[in-house]
């Protein structure tokens, strides 16, 4: 035996003498990843919303104060959180709503290729870029897109023109209202929540189904008693992902939308041209809390006993 | 005698598998019925054709002698008792076991009383709040007969129950099930693959095999006169000696079983070589090799143990050889 298997094995026997060594060798290396590139920016960041800005200087003031989370009670940046989290709220709705019927297919119904086609058809759009698909979608939805052709050739264009004139959600074409970045959102963030869904959908045994309807449930009723309750901790998981990524998001309603701006686009500008750091670290902040609320009244609620 | 349950002609297929083929059963009201046999044989087919999660390709199943083939399984009359117990992990015992009252309508006051009132029955009284999760596999099981029988089904629908419990514990809910039975004089259909369970806690037994039925009877007639050489064999492992043995010892060409507990150890019999033997606790089991077959013999604990390839003589009643057809 060469010298150096001899080595190999002799500190392989000691790593199975001593398995906590061999846990430590390979946890250490992840949770100072995880410590310092992932919790300490957080902290950073936590850090600079406490201080200020001098408004003369343009100046940042290193003393603790709250007088920058305060500043987002202002009427200009709550326009902004509360224009946020509704759209956040209602991509996640729709999404939910959106999934549910796909993911059950592909978890009872789906066998061997249709599997594949499902998985390829939810995971082919995730490939290619991001700026790809949203500048398609402006294309899509603007005035000379297809659309509205596609109205006009139906002679329906009275509709989305009626639609267009509804205010807050209509605008001069869907491309530039909020109707479109409400569409561009969804297509975008649709399969973080098929994913998660499916899989909580495929880990109900048919069983329960079964017991369920042999218990009197019409299947209706099993749908609310039995499949929802236990497939609430994937729609759960998934609404993690459509709420704080549309929250978080400063490219799709610059691209598609009206002038107005969300809570992403606000830390852009703030940290960028602004240069008030401070107050993009506050902004920043805001989708943290609004989604550990989220997840404690989830809790409280129960979404996770079946788990 | 009312019928609770008859199926008429019902066959079941999967493609080309024909998983009950030409089926017909009458099972009376009252009656504790088990319907027995190896894994894939359609036992379990037939009682889902019953609870209504399957339907018939061909043929009738009748309950109380209305034709439900059409009708779905929240219309049925009927309760199961599911193999994996299929409680439901989000909710507490009480409101497993009053799920289906709650879907009947009922209150919560009267549905968490009557739920109380079964789990009682099951002897698991003050478990109500636990989570199913909670409970042994013992627990559970006594868990799914409550939810099952607190909404008083005319027919009560068992997939192997016992399946999953140990042998003590399988014992036990053995006589407490048939207590059970007679006490509330439901109609109990019962799925196993354990023989000694069917003939020790059913009325009538049918015994499948590969899609049919291969005899149906109480379990008295079905250990006694087994109609075919698999119901003698899946039934208490009988000898089944070949056509051409059994006519040099009777003279009738027919294949004919010998339970191996009728068989002794005597003078002037057939001739047979001792190729092994087993000790079983109470019995000693032999094999024997007589010429053209193989025979097992049961010997109970007075008599002496013969050593391998020693010559013994064998002997047994002349009605204790029973005449079979062959397998349909």
């Amino acid at each position: 035996m060469s010298v150096l298997g001899g080595v190999g094995i002799r500190t392989s026997d000691k790593l199975w003498r001593n398995p906590r060594i061999l846990l430590a060798l390979l946890l250490v290396p992840p949770l100072l990843w995880l410590g310092i590139i992932y919790l300490g920016a957080l902290f950073a960041l936590l850090a600079q919303s406490f201080f200020s800005i001098d408004e003369f200087s343009g100046l940042i003031n290193y003393e603790l104060t709250l007088k920058t989370y305060g500043e987002l009670f202002r009427a200009a940046n709550m326009d902004i959180l509360l224009r946020t989290i509704a759209m956040s709220s209602v991509v996640t709705l729709a999404a939910a709503l959106i999934s549910f019927p796909i993911a059950y297919y592909a978890a009872r119904y789906a066998k061997g290729r249709w599997k594949a086609v499902f998985y390829l058809g939810v995971m082919l759009p995730l490939w290619s870029s991001y700026l790809v698909k949203v500048y398609s979608w402006k294309l899509i939805l603007a005035k000379e897109g297809i659309l509205n052709w596609l109205f006009e050739t139906l002679h329906l264009s009275w509709i989305l023109s009626a639609y267009l004139a509804i205010p807050g959600v209509g605008g001069n074409s869907l491309s530039v209202s909020w109707t479109g970045t409400f569409l561009v959102f969804l297509y975008v963030w649709l399969p973080f929540m098929i994913l998660p869904l499916q899989a909580s959908l495929e880990r109900i045994p048919p069983s329960m189904l079964e017991a369920s309807s042999d218990l009197g449930a019409q299947p209706g009723q099993t749908l609310r008693y039995v499949i929802l309750p236990l497939a609430l901790p994937g729609i759960i998981a998934g609404s993690i992902f459509t709420f704080s990524l549309t929250m978080g998001d400063y490219i799709i309603p610059q691209i598609v939308g009206t002038s107005a701006r969300m809570i992403g686009q606000a830390v852009y500008q703030f940290q960028g041209t602004a240069g008030n750091i401070p107050l993009a670290a506050a902004f920043a902040v805001v989708p943290i809390v609004v989604m550990g609320v989220y997840l404690t009244i989830a809790k409280k609620l129960g979404a996770f006993d079946a788990l | 005698m009312t019928l609770a349950v008859s199926f008429q002609a019902v066959s079941r297929h999967f493609g080309q598998v024909r998983a009950v083929d030409n089926v017909s059963i009458d099972i009376a009201e009252g009656e504790f019925f088990a319907m027995l046999g190896p894994s894939g044989s359609g036992k379990t087919t037939c009682l889902r054709l019953i609870a209504g999660f399957e339907r018939p390709t061909s043929g009738q199943v009748r309950i109380f002698d209305k034709d439900i083939s059409q009708t779905p399984p929240y219309r049925r009359p009927v309760n199961t008792v599911f193999q994996d117990y299929a409680l439901f992990p989000h909710l507490n015992v009480r409101d497993n076991v009053a799920y289906g009252l709650k879907i009947a309508g009922a209150g919560k006051a009267e549905r968490h009383t009557a739920a109380d009132k079964a789990l009682n029955m099951v002897a698991l009284p003050q478990m109500g709040s636990r989570k199913a999760s909670e409970l042994s596999g013992g627990q559970r099981q006594r868990v799914a007969l409550a939810r099952a029988l607190v909404n008083k089904p005319r027919v009560l629908l068992l997939d192997e129950p016992l399946g999953a419990l140990d042998l003590k514990l399988r014992e036990q809910m053995q006589s407490e099930l048939k207590s059970l039975q007679r006490q509330l004089g439901i109609t109990f259909v019962f799925v196993t693959h354990d023989q000694g369970e069917a003939l020790s806690m059913a009325d009538r037994v049918a015994v499948f095999n590969e899609g049919r039925i291969q005899q149906v009877g109480t379990p008295k007639d079905i250990y006694d006169s087994p109609k075919t050489p698999f119901v003698a064999d899946f039934v208490g492992s009988s000898n089944v000696l070949p056509a051409n043995v059994v006519e040099r010892l009777t003279g009738k060409l027919k294949t004919a079983s010998l339970r191996p507990e009728s068989v002794r150890l005597s003078q002037g019999g057939v001739d047979g070589k001792v190729l092994s033997s087993a000790f079983l606790g109470a019995t000693t089991r032999l094999e024997i090799a007589i010429e053209g077959a193989v025979i097992s013999a049961l010997l109970t604990k007075d008599v002496e143990v013969p050593k391998q390839g020693e010559t013994v003589s064998l002997v047994w009643d002349a009605d204790a050889l029973h005449m079979m057809d062959a397998d349909t």
